[in-house]
């Protein structure tokens, strides 16, 4: 276990490099959903103004 | 043979439909590819016989790398058809690759450094490869920016599209750097012609990965499609039946 995480010595470069690309992927997916909600949600504010329009 | 389905993709409420169904078959897949990607990777792949267990990176790394390319020329291809048959689906689709491939850019210019130091000796060099991936990221940023600026959502289209389309030249030339001119960076070990430079052991992990990510991307671009297929709709009537919370 401790040879894992020591990744022959390339720790202090593998580990950085694997947070770096899975906390790109997280927020990709945070900021996708974030996207479509917003966009959601404005819709929404739209049909409620054209129904108070007419 | 019948092409409706194909002329189907070009009508927003079709797609939006089509997205909210679709994105689980490929999200999850995605993870699991991923996973078992990473298995491989980190634990089953035996070390490289000059880089010990340095050369892991390339489990992020290249997929990385894949990515911001592949999601470029989707950019650029879906922009290219929004120019030419002026659909607005395929400008929703370049809108939503951007920000995707502009992070995954960014993922593999950090990733790359974090290799290049213990193997090259330095994290960054003006070297065509890496260059040219910089400059990549500087037109996904630009493109962004282009967008943002433009108050007029289809004037902000048409001209993102131009930029995008005119970007692409970028591309072979990110690809190609390695070959062309006398690069640190290693040549290609997959995407080349002939048999992968790599065992299998290695080799399978990496590949699940790049499926992986590529997977993720489609669900991320569906995703994200949905949101830009809304904000492209001003009155149509089926928008009431989707965002009826």
């Amino acid at each position: 276990m401790r040879a894992f995480f020591d990744m022959g010595g390339y720790a202090a470069f593998v580990w950085p490099a694997y947070a770096v690309t899975f906390a790109v992927v997280l927020l990709n997916i945070f900021w996708a959903r974030r996207a479509l909600e917003r966009s959601r949600a404005e819709a929404r504010r739209r049909l409620q103004m054209q129904r108070e329009v007419s | 043979m019948n092409w409706t389905w194909f002329h189907r993709l070009a009508s927003p409420p079709h797609v939006y439909a089509l997205a909210v169904r679709l994105t689980p078959w490929f999200a999850w897949p995605a993870a699991l590819c991923i996973a078992a990607g990473l298995w491989g990777g980190l634990v089953l792949a035996p070390p490289d016989y000059q880089q010990g267990d340095g050369f892991r990176i390339i489990y992020v790394h290249a997929p990385s790398a894949w990515m911001s390319l592949m999601v470029y020329v989707t950019m650029a291809g879906a922009a290219a058809v929004g120019l030419i048959w002026r659909i607005k689906v395929a400008h929703a689709v370049a809108a939503s690759c951007a920000p995707i491939g502009a992070s995954f850019t960014f993922a593999a210019l950090v990733t790359g450094a974090l290799w290049g130091q213990p193997m090259w000796g330095t994290y960054w060099e003006w070297d065509p490869r890496l260059t040219s991936e910089l400059v990549l990221l500087f037109l996904y940023l630009g493109y962004m920016g282009l967008r943002a600026g433009i108050e007029d959502p289809q004037r902000a289209d048409r001209a993102s599209a131009v930029l995008a389309v005119v970007g692409v030249v970028n591309v072979p030339i990110i690809h190609y750097s390695v070959t062309w001119w006398n690069s640190l960076h290693q040549a290609p070990s997959v995407m080349r012609l002939g048999k992968p430079a790599m065992p299998l052991a290695m080799l399978v992990p990496l590949l699940l990965m790049l499926l992986g990510f590529t997977l993720f991307f489609v669900a991320l671009l569906l995703t994200r499609l949905r949101g830009e297929v809304l904000a492209r709709e001003r009155t149509a009537s089926w928008i009431r039946e989707v965002v009826r919370a």
